[in-house]
């Protein structure tokens, strides 16, 4: 299954719910558009979702940086929420978990905003 | 658990296209062998993630989709280990040339994570060209004694 995106609003933050695989040529491209839309929409507070995301490649962790980088160009935050220990293992060996805030509940990532 | 009997080799062998649907049929080869050897969940994942990035350098970077060049893939499992062979028919790569992903200053550069997961993934990691031309990666995973 490919990557399925849906966004609904949490007060002021767009908390984006992702599905499936973000991989190459399989949802990576339509999660950069998702991203991009929301920020030149004004959406500053951005909280990514990714528990029922089944599986990252390195394509996909590239688009979740570059999402990151447009976002915070943007003057705005892009944090996430629900990392399967998979995901957060691909984190912790590229290093990113660095650079991304990183949230197990969706009330504590909402409130890390304000 | 079905593993070779010592010192035995189960081989598979596959040609593939130059299209991103290779990358899902060479991960899936894998995992299945990789299954077969004995490998754990967790293990077949990254093992499936290793030849995934691979797959997609020999697609992508090695035979720019070409529709005239093959993805040449060969999976050998023994009692203790799976090695897997994966072959592009590009223009050669030079490891060198790829710039450290973990870097301060390149955290945040879009690509170049490829061969860190590979690396990370497996035991052995060898680059060389390939005989005819192209590059060849031999990737290999230890069993676990048990």
């Amino acid at each position: 299954m490919s990557a399925k995106l849906t966004s609904r609003q949490v007060g002021d933050v767009t908390v984006i719910d992702a599905a499936g695989r973000i991989t190459l040529g399989d949802g990576a491209s339509s999660f950069r558009d998702t991203i991009r839309d929301l920020a030149a929409k004004g959406n500053k507070k951005l909280l990514l979702n990714l528990a029922d995301v089944s599986y990252i490649d390195s394509s996909g962790i590239g688009e979740m940086v570059s999402g990151f980088t447009t976002v915070t160009n943007n003057g705005g935050q892009l944090k996430l929420l629900g990392l399967s220990k998979r995901v957060k293992d691909l984190l912790q060996i590229t290093k990113l978990y660095t650079v991304f805030e990183v949230f197990d509940d969706e009330t504590t990532a909402i409130r890390s905003f304000h | 658990m079905a593993r070779p009997e010592n010192g035995k080799l189960e081989k598979v062998q596959a040609t593939l296209d130059s299209v991103l649907e290779s990358v899902d049929k060479a991960e899936e080869f894998v995992i299945q062998e990789a299954g077969k050897a004995g490998f754990d969940e967790d293990e077949q994942h990254q093992i499936g993630m290793a030849v995934r990035e691979c797959t997609v350098n020999a697609v992508v970077h090695g035979n720019r989709y070409s529709k005239t060049k093959k993805v040449h893939l060969d999976i050998e499992r023994s009692s203790s280990a799976l090695t897997v062979t994966i072959g592009d028919e590009g223009e050669g790569f030079d490891l060198s040339s790829l710039p450290d992903p973990l870097a301060p200053e390149n955290l945040l550069r879009q690509s170049g994570r490829g061969l860190l997961l590979i690396r990370t993934f497996m035991d052995d990691f060898d680059l060389h060209p390939r005989p005819g031309g192209g590059t060849e990666v031999r990737l290999v995973k230890h069993l676990a004694k048990s």
